[in-house]
C-alpha cells in the first residue's frame, strides 16, 4: 500500500535537542527556592529497623525535613512484591530507608551520617537454591521466601536431597509453584529420536540505564509538578498518582526525554523511588531535586530474573520437535516481582511449535537487587538456551541447522501459549530465508570451525520472539482555526521514537504534510490521552491503532460538516491537499482551517462536549474536558483485538574465537525483523542494532557478582557488571525487514523492541557452541574465563547453577 | 590522537592519583556544593566555549559539576561521575575529556568545549550534530552529548578515520540503547559533511 508517512523516515522532532544538549532530563531542571533530598539506605541485605533517632540531624542548620515508612505508609507498608518508597524491612543492600531534605548535598549527607538507624540483622541469601534447602535463609519479610499470586508471602521448602539431585544435574522432583502443559508429553518423548536433556542457568543482571532516576517535585496551588524519568508519560502518571495520593487531575508529570529504560521504567511501580521528592515537597514546601548517584540506580534501578532451570526436548526423526519439557526456579530477588520463566516457556512453544510442552516453575527470593521486566523478560533469557538445543538436534537427525528451524517455524494461522491464542501473522519461515540469504549462511557453511592458528571460525542461527502488541488504550487529536493538526500523545520518549512514529498514523489518515502537524507531549496537562505502558514493544501496534482512530473520527466529522454545509453526503467527500472536498468536484470544500472554524462554532460532538465513546479511560476523560470546546476535536476508544500480534527476528553471525584467550570477535551479524509493516525505517533501524548489543551482552558479558559472606553487591558499575561497548560489537550489523502487514493493525504495524536482542543472543551462543565443537555450556553469559576453563579441562570453582556469582 | 594525551591515558593518570570523584560519598564534594572558608583561591575564570567565565569553584569541584551546576551547561550529562560511561565527555584543548574526573582547577588555563558551543552563531549545526540528525544516532539520547564530543575531538585528529578507526576512538563512551552502529554511522556521514 502507498503510504504518505508510514514506511518513510523522518526527524522526530526531539532529535535535535538531543544532539545539542537542550533537550532536558529530569536532572536538568531547576526551580527557585530547591533544595536536595539525599538518601539513607540499608547498609546489610537482610534486617529490620527498630529505631531511628534524627534529632542531632534535624537540629542542623539547613536541614529542612526527613521522610520515613512511617510517614509514607502510615497505616503499614504494602505486604506485597514489588519496591517500596521507603521501608522498615529492608530487604536488600541499599534499599531506601529514609529521605533527608537539606539546603544542599553536603548538608544532606553530613546530617545523614548524623542520624541513628538501629537495625535488626535477619539471615541472608544469594542463591535461590539455597533458600529452598530445609534450614536455608529466606529473603523475604516473615521468614518467607516466595511470593504467591493472590494468596501473599508462603515458604516454599525442598529436601537437601532435592536440592543436590537438581544442582547435579537432574530433573528436579519437587512439586512446582505454576505448571501448565499442552499435547502428550510422554507420547512426544516417545516419539522422539534424539532427546536432549541439561540443567541451566541465566544470569541476571541491572537494567543500568545511563540516566539514574534523579526526580524533582514541587507543589503549586495544589498540584504536583513531578519532574521524573519513565518509559511512559500517561501511562506512568496515571500509576503514580495513587502511590503519591494525589488526584489524578492534580498531578502534572513532566518528562521530555528519559535516558533509557528497557522495562524498569515502564509502570509506576516500578520506579516508586519518584514518589520520595513529591512527598518530601509536600511535606517541606519546597521544591526537592533528588539525584540518584550509578550505585543507587543500580540498588533501585532493578534487574533481569536468573534462571535456573531444568529442560528436556525431543525431536522425531523429521526434525519436528515433538515434545520439551521446563522446569524453572528464577530468581525474584530481594522485592519479588516478574513472571519470566512462564514466558520463556511460551516462547519455545511460540516459536518451535512442539507437538507436546510443559511449564513448571516456581519463583523464590534472594536478598539481591530487585527484579522486574528487562527487554524480553523469559524469551530473551530461553533463547541463549534452546539454540544450541536445535543445533545438536539437528546435527544427530542430519537435518542442516535452517532447515530444522524452518521445519518448526510458526506460521500464518498457528496457535501458540497456554491459552493456544493464534497469531495475527506470521512469517518466520520468510524471515528465516531473507536472513540466511542476506547472510549467505549455505555459503558460509564450508568456514564452519576453520582454524587459523589458535583461531576457529563458529555459525550461529537464532531466533527471538516476543509478543508484541495491545488495545483498548484512547486516542485524541485537535485542529485549531489555524487548520494546523496536534496530536495528543501519552507515550512516553524512550528513545524509540515510538511518540512520533506512532503520530505518522494520524497524519497519514488525514494526508496531513508531517510539517503541519504538532506532536503534543513531553507534559500531561498537554491534555493527553491513556496509553498502555511503553513496555512489552507493544507502542507501535497500540498506539497506531488509537493515534489512527482518532484521526479517522476527525476525519468523519470533518466529512460530515462539509456535507451539511455544502451540501450532498458525508461518503461524497474526500481529503487532500489539506481540504475536505467533494470526490466529484474538489472545488467544492472547505481548507482544514474553515472546517476546524466551523466545528468551534458547530461546538457538541464536534469539540468534545458531547457523543463521547462511552470506554474512555478515566484519564482520557479529564484531558478531555479541558479541551471540550476549545478546538476540533477527533477522540477514539480503541476496542480489543483478536489473537496475538508477534515480533519475530531472526540473526546470523560469524565468530572468530580464540582458543587460546577465550574470547572471540563477531566478525559478521545480519539481524532480520519480522514484525508487519515497518513505520519508521530509521527507528527500526535503530531497534535491531540496539537489541543486538544487548543480545551481544546477555551472551557474553553481563552478570550479577554478590560477596557470598556479608551480601554486597559487587556489580554496581559498568566496568564491573560489563556492558558491551564499541568494541565487543561488530564494526556493522545488517539489519532488514519482511515488511508484511498485519491484519488486526489500521497501518499493519507490531512492535520489535525485544526480540531484536533475542535472535542475536540464540545465534551468539550458537556460533560459540559451534567453534567449541558442540559443547554446550547451558549458561548465559558465557565468559572468556569459562571457555578457557574449557578447553583447559579445569574445573570450575562456582557450585553448579550459582546464581548471583560466577555461572549465574 | 595527541600523543601527549589521549584520554585513555589521562584517565589512568587520575585513577592512579586517586582524584576521581568516585563513589556516593563523594558526590556532594565533587559537585562543589561546599562552601569551606580559608584561603583557598575560589573564584577562577575559564575558558567554556570561548567565552572566558568567572566562576566560584571549590578545591575538590569536577568539571563536570562546575559546567552543569554553576555554569548552566546541562548538555554535559553525568551516567556514572566515575569515568565508566563517557556521558560527560567533553574537549579539552582538543582531547576528549571525562568531566567528570578532572578538577576544575585543573582548567583554568585549558579550552574547554562543550555541546552547547558547537552550534555556529546562526543556529546551524556542526557536521557532527548534522550527520547524527541525518542518521538517527541517538536513541534515548543521554549518551549523546558525550558521543557528539568524543566524534568532534576524533575528527579533528583525523578528518578521515576508516569505521575502525572510528570505533576504537568512540570506544570511551558507552551506549546502552547500544545504538553504536548508528552513532558510527553518523561519524562517517559527518566526515563527508565535513
Amino acid at each position: 500500500m502507498a503510504y504518505m508517512h508510514i514506511g518513510k523516515d523522518f526527524v522526530p522532532p526531539d532529535v535535535p535537542g538531543k544532539v545539542t544538549g537542550r533537550i532536558k532530563y529530569a536532572e536538568d531542571y531547576t526551580r527557585e527556592g530547591m533544595v536536595y533530598s539525599r538518601l539513607l539506605t540499608s547498609p546489610i541485605p537482610h534486617a529490620r529497623v527498630l529505631d531511628i533517632d534524627a534529632s542531632e540531624a534535624l537540629a542542623m542548620d539547613g536541614v529542612f525535613g526527613i521522610l520515613t515508612a512511617d510517614d509514607v505508609y502510615p497505616d503499614g507498608e504494602p505486604q506485597s512484591t514489588g519496591l517500596k518508597i521507603l521501608t522498615n524491612e529492608p530487604t536488600l543492600v541499599g534499599e531506601p530507608i529514609l529521605a533527608l531534605a537539606a539546603i544542599d548535598e553536603k548538608t544532606a549527607e553530613t546530617a545523614i551520617s548524623r542520624i541513628n538507624v538501629t537495625f535488626e540483622r535477619l539471615p541472608f541469601v544469594l542463591d535461590p537454591l539455597d533458600s529452598l534447602a530445609e534450614g536455608g535463609a529466606n529473603a523475604y519479610p516473615g521468614d518467607q521466601n516466595t511470593f504467591v499470586f493472590r494468596q501473599g508471602f508462603a515458604t516454599e521448602k525442598w529436601t537437601e536431597d532435592q536440592v543436590a539431585s537438581f544442582r547435579a544435574g537432574n530433573e528436579p522432583t519437587a512439586e512446582a509453584q505454576q505448571t501448565w502443559s499442552l499435547g502428550d508429553l510422554e507420547a512426544g518423548f516417545a516419539a522422539s529420536e534424539f532427546v536432549y536433556e541439561t540443567t541451566f542457568t541465566t544470569a541476571g543482571y541491572p537494567h543500568h540505564s545511563m540516566e539514574p532516576r534523579s526526580a524533582m517535585a514541587y507543589w503549586e496551588d495544589g498540584k504536583l509538578y513531578l519532574h521524573g524519568t519513565s518509559q511512559s508519560l500517561t501511562a506512568l502518571a496515571d500509576g503514580m498518582a495513587p502511590i503519591i495520593g494525589v488526584p489524578k487531575e492534580d498531578i502534572v508529570f513532566i518528562n521530555a526525554a528519559t535516558g533509557g529504560g528497557f522495562g524498569q521504567r515502564a509502570r509506576a511501580n516500578s520506579i516508586p523511588s519518584m514518589a520520595i521528592p513529591a512527598k518530601l515537597s509536600q511535606k517541606i514546601n519546597r521544591p526537592v531535586m533528588m539525584r540518584i548517584t550509578r550505585e543507587e540506580e543500580f540498588t533501585i534501578g532493578g534487574a533481569r530474573q536468573g534462571f535456573q532451570g531444568w529442560i528436556k526436548a525431543g525431536f522425531k526423526p523429521d526434525g519436528v520437535m515433538s515434545a520439551c519439557d521446563l522446569y524453572i526456579i528464577s530468581d525474584n530477588g530481594g522485592k519479588g516481582g516478574g513472571g519470566d520463566a512462564s514466558s520463556a516457556a511460551d516462547c519455545i512453544d511460540v516459536l518451535y511449535q512442539p507437538d507436546a510442552l510443559r511449564f513448571r516453575g516456581t519463583s523464590i527470593g534472594s536478598n539481591t537487587a530487585h527484579r522486574g521486566a528487562q527487554r524480553g523478560p523469559g524469551q530473551n533469557q530461553i533463547a541463549p538456551i534452546i539454540a544450541p538445543i536445535l543445533d545438536k538436534a539437528a546435527d544427530a537427525l542430519g537435518i542442516s541447522r535452517l532447515e530444522i528451524r524452518k521445519i518448526n517455524a510458526p506460521r500464518n494461522g498457528d496457535v501458540a501459549g497456554p491459552r493456544q491464542t493464534p497469531f495475527t501473522s506470521a512469517y518466520v519461515p520468510e524471515s528465516l530465508d531473507m536472513a540466511t540469504r542476506q547472510f549467505d549462511w549455505e555459503g558460509r557453511q564450508a568456514r564452519r570451525r576453520q582454524r587459523n592458528g589458535s583461531k576457529v571460525i563458529g555459525l550461529g542461527l537464532g531466533q527471538g520472539y516476543h509478543n508484541a502488541g495491545r488495545s483498548g488504550m484512547d486516542g485524541i487529536v485537535t485542529m485549531g482555526t489555524d487548520g494546523r493538526l496536534k496530536i495528543h500523545n501519552g507515550v512516553g520518549n524512550l528513545g524509540t521514537y515510538s511518540y512520533a512514529s506512532t503520530s505518522r498514523a494520524a497524519a497519514e489518515v488525514l494526508k496531513m504534510p508531517w510539517e503541519n502537524c504538532d506532536i503534543l507531549n513531553v507534559r500531561t496537562d498537554n491534555h493527553l490521552p491513556i496509553t498502555s505502558p511503553q513496555d512489552g514493544s507493544n507502542s507501535i501496534f497500540t498506539n497506531t491503532r488509537t493515534m489512527f482512530g482518532a484521526a479517522t473520527d476527525m476525519l468523519n466529522k470533518m466529512k460530515e460538516i462539509a456535507a451539511t454545509d455544502l451540501g450532498g453526503d458525508p461518503a461524497d467527500y474526500d481529503v487532500s491537499n489539506e481540504r475536505v472536498h467533494q470526490i466529484a468536484d474538489e472545488s467544492i470544500g472547505y481548507t482544514y482551517a474553515e472546517v476546524a472554524q466551523r466545528a468551534t462554532e458547530l461546538g457538541g460532538k464536534f469539540t468534545g462536549e458531547a457523543d463521547l465513546p462511552e470506554e474512555l479511560a478515566e484519564w482520557t476523560q479529564i484531558s478531555v474536558s479541558r479541551l471540550a470546546g476549545s478546538a476540533f476535536m477527533g477522540v477514539y476508544h480503541d476496542p480489543r483485538h483478536e489473537g496475538n500480534p508477534p515480533g519475530f527476528t531472526v540473526t546470523c553471525c560469524e565468530i572468530e574465537l580464540d582458543l587460546e584467550t577465550g574470547k572471540y570477535e563477531i566478525l559478521d551479524m545480519v539481524t532480520i525483523a519480522e514484525s508487519g509493516t515497518i513505520v519508521h525505517p530509521q527507528g527500526m533501524e535503530n531497534q535491531l542494532v540496539g537489541g543486538a548489543v544487548w543480545g551481544i551482552g546477555l551472551s557474553g558479558y553481563e552478570r550479577h557478582l554478590y560477596d557470598p559472606q556479608n551480601g554486597l553487591p559487587a556489580s554496581t558499575g559498568y566496568w564491573q557488571s560489563k556492558v558491551p561497548t564499541y568494541l565487543d560489537t561488530p564494526v556493522k550489523i545488517g539489519t532488514g525487514w519482511v515488511d508484511l502487514p498485519d491484519p488486526e493493525n489500521p497501518v499493519g504495524a507490531r512492535g520489535i523492541g525485544e526480540p531484536s536482542m533475542g535472535a542475536v543472543s540464540a545465534a551468539l551462543t550458537a556460533a560459540i557452541t559451534d567453534a567449541l565443537d558442540g559443547h554446550h555450556f547451558a549458561t548465559a553469559p558465557i565468559t572468556a574465563d569459562m571457555i578457557i576453563n574449557h578447553l583447559a579441562g579445569t574445573e570450575e570453582n562456582a557450585a553448579p547453577l550459582a546464581q548471583n556469582n560466577f555461572r549465574g | 590522537m595527541n600523543p601527549k594525551v589521549t584520554r585513555r591515558r589521562f584517565i589512568k593518570g587520575v585513577v592512579a592519583s586517586g582524584a576521581a570523584a568516585t563513589t556516593t560519598g563523594m558526590w556532594y564534594a565533587a559537585n562543589g556544593q561546599d562552601r569551606p572558608g580559608g584561603a583557598v583561591e575560589r573564584l577562577i575564570r575559564i575558558n567554556v566555549n570561548g567565552q572566558m567565565r568567572s566562576v566560584d569553584v571549590a578545591p575538590q569541584e569536577t568539571l563536570a559539576s562546575t559546567l552543569r551546576y554553576k555554569l548552566g551547561l546541562t548538555g554535559t550529562k553525568l551516567g556514572c561521575n566515575r569515568g565508566e560511561c563517557g556521558a560527560c565527555t567533553v574537549v579539552v584543548d582538543d582531547v576528549a575529556t571525562y568531566a567528570c574526573s578532572v578538577l576544575t582547577h585543573s582548567m583554568k588555563n585549558a579550552r574547554i568545549e562543550t555541546v552547547e558551543g558547537l552550534e555556529s552563531p546562526n543556529g546551524d549545526l556542526h557536521p557532527v550534530q548534522q550527520a547524527f540528525v541525518e542518521e538517527l544516532s541517538p536513541q534515548c539520547g543521554y549518551c549523546t552529548p558525550g558521543q557528539v564530543m568524543a566524534a568532534v575531538a576524533l575528527l579533528r585528529e583525523n578528518p578521515n578515520p576508516t569505521r575502525e578507526e572510528a570505533r576504537h576512538a568512540m570506544s570511551g563512551n558507552i551506549c546502552r540503547c547500544g545504538s553504536y552502529d548508528s552513532y558510527l554511522d553518523g561519524v562517517m556521514r559527518a566526515v563527508q559533511l565535513g
